[in-house]
């Protein structure tokens, strides 16, 4: 991996973006993710969400299992408004 | 000895780091903003990111106005090396019944006078702002062209940055624990860290601003109130303004990312520090949502979260003095701090030095609880 890998593909951001925000002090994920959008996307962090956690352990020296995991939101998958709303069907 | 700050600012969400900004850019050597846990990780962070002017109350109206001007050139005037995203595309305000009606006139004439550029529209105006409203009972609307949306996240941090510039601390991942109150006068506040002597301390705490104020001895008027909201995938734009719709206690936005952000209010929501995503908020939005905006019903929902307003008895906010000498609030936001920050925090600023305000507030201030002089605000969703 280098600094033009991309680390988070739903809002587009590489490696060399995440680990300037680091450099900038921004050391929890949940901070990274609100200053970047990193994990906002489509995917919710499954991706990016581990990538990200191993830099910051890299710069500040903690273990992975000592960074702060973000809040895991719901809905756990993608649901259209319509049928939320009681719509029914699929393609609603 | 101890460490000590010339001005201890509790809470670092945008009204905090907002005020250490202007603090700081007065001359106030040594500021701090200690903050829990990180920046806008409370209310600001998690608000519905809108703008808006048309307000019911002149205080409220004024405040957004003179705020909106401060978001037009905030990335200049902060030297911000990002883009703040304040977007002005409007707000439309719905009104389906005539009591409604019948305060958005109040409203209007109000805002108008203020020089706030709204209009009020029929269905059919309404329609051709807003092409995929459902319009079916609608009576009429409101809209103002320079309402619109910014990044809670990115204003917060463009203010952080500000300040740090100006020579200000700001402190992450510090809790307040108590404050040391002598005699009626503040001496300091005590962290999970250490103890800082410091001769003011402003109270910036949000939803949690009465615990705050109890650690100085003073019981303040603000409460906790849950208020969910959802973000979607993003779409190509389709929706220039903020829709709002009292009546189906919603509101909806498309961001300039291409995602809505959309919540209702829920009015039985008890009093609690409670911020958990709940199932039934998912299905009364989408309800609401899909009746007044038909095509969002093929939108993904991506992510819900919950946070929470900072209610005040009359739904404006409560700043000032307090009769703690150097004990400062500003707090009871009731669900629009985020959009009168620029300004309030300016306001909150002068005061604290004891200058004389651009904008008398001796009307907001704590004693009016006592004196029972609300300042009604009605036009919160």
């Amino acid at each position: 991996m280098d600094d033009r890998t991309i680390i988070c593909r739903c809002e587009d951001l590489t490696l060399g973006e995440i680990r300037e925000l680091i450099a900038r002090g921004f050391h929890t994920i949940d901070e990274i993710k609100r200053i970047s959008r990193a994990g906002m996307g489509q995917c919710q962090g499954r991706t990016c969400r581990m990538l990200i956690a191993e830099e910051i352990a890299k710069v500040t020296g903690q273990s992975l299992e000592e960074i702060m995991m973000p809040t895991f939101r719901p809905p756990a998958k993608g649901i259209k408004l319509g049928i939320l709303a009681g719509g029914g069907g699929y393609d609603g | 000895m101890a460490r000590t700050a010339d001005v201890v600012i509790i809470g670092g969400g945008v009204m905090g780091c907002a005020l250490a900004y202007h603090l700081a850019k007065k001359g106030v050597k040594r500021v701090l903003v200690l903050e829990k846990q990180y920046l806008a990780s409370g209310a600001t962070g998690r608000c519905g990111a809108g703008v808006r002017q048309q307000w019911g109350s002149e205080m409220n109206a004024w405040l957004a106005r003179e705020s909106v001007k401060r978001f037009e050139r905030m990335n200049e005037e902060l030297e911000f090396r990002g883009d703040i995203e304040f977007k002005q595309k409007g707000y439309l305000l719905l009104a389906y019944t005539e009591a409604q009606w019948d305060q958005f006139k109040q409203n209007v004439a109000l805002q108008q006078g203020l020089d706030i550029p709204v209009t009020m529209v029929d269905p059919q105006g309404a329609k051709e702002i807003v092409p995929h409203l459902n319009t079916e009972g609608l009576i009429g609307a409101t809209y103002c062209p320079t309402d619109g949306h910014a990044n809670p996240f990115l204003v917060t941090q463009a203010y952080a940055d500000a300040a740090k510039r100006l020579g200000a601390k700001i402190e992450t991942f510090t809790e307040v624990t108590g404050i040391v109150v002598e005699k009626g006068v503040v001496r300091g506040v005590v962290t999970n860290r250490e103890t800082i002597e410091t001769p003011v301390v402003v109270n910036c705490a949000g939803a949690h601003a009465a615990v705050i104020g109890r650690m100085a001895g003073l019981e303040l008027p603000v409460y906790a109130e849950r208020h969910q909201a959802l973000v979607t995938e993003p779409v190509e734009p389709v929706q220039d303004p903020m829709v709002i719709s009292f009546y189906h206690r919603l509101y909806c936005q498309q961001t300039p990312h291409g995602s809505f952000i959309m919540g209702v209010n829920d009015p039985n929501e008890p009093e609690s520090f409670n911020i958990q995503s709940s199932w039934q908020f998912l299905e009364d939005v989408a309800r609401q949502a899909v009746t007044l905006l038909p095509p969002l019903r093929k939108l993904r929902v991506v992510r819900q979260w919950g946070g929470l307003y900072d209610m005040s008895p009359d739904a404006n906010p409560v700043l000032g003095k307090t009769e703690v000498e150097g004990f400062f609030v500003a707090a009871g936001f009731s669900g629009h701090g985020f959009m009168i920050a620029p300004m309030t925090s300016q306001i909150l600023a002068e005061v604290v030095l004891g200058e004389e305000p651009v904008m008398p507030i001796e009307k907001l201030e704590l004693d009016r609880f006592r004196h029972g002089d609300f300042v009604m605000e009605p036009s919160v969703v």
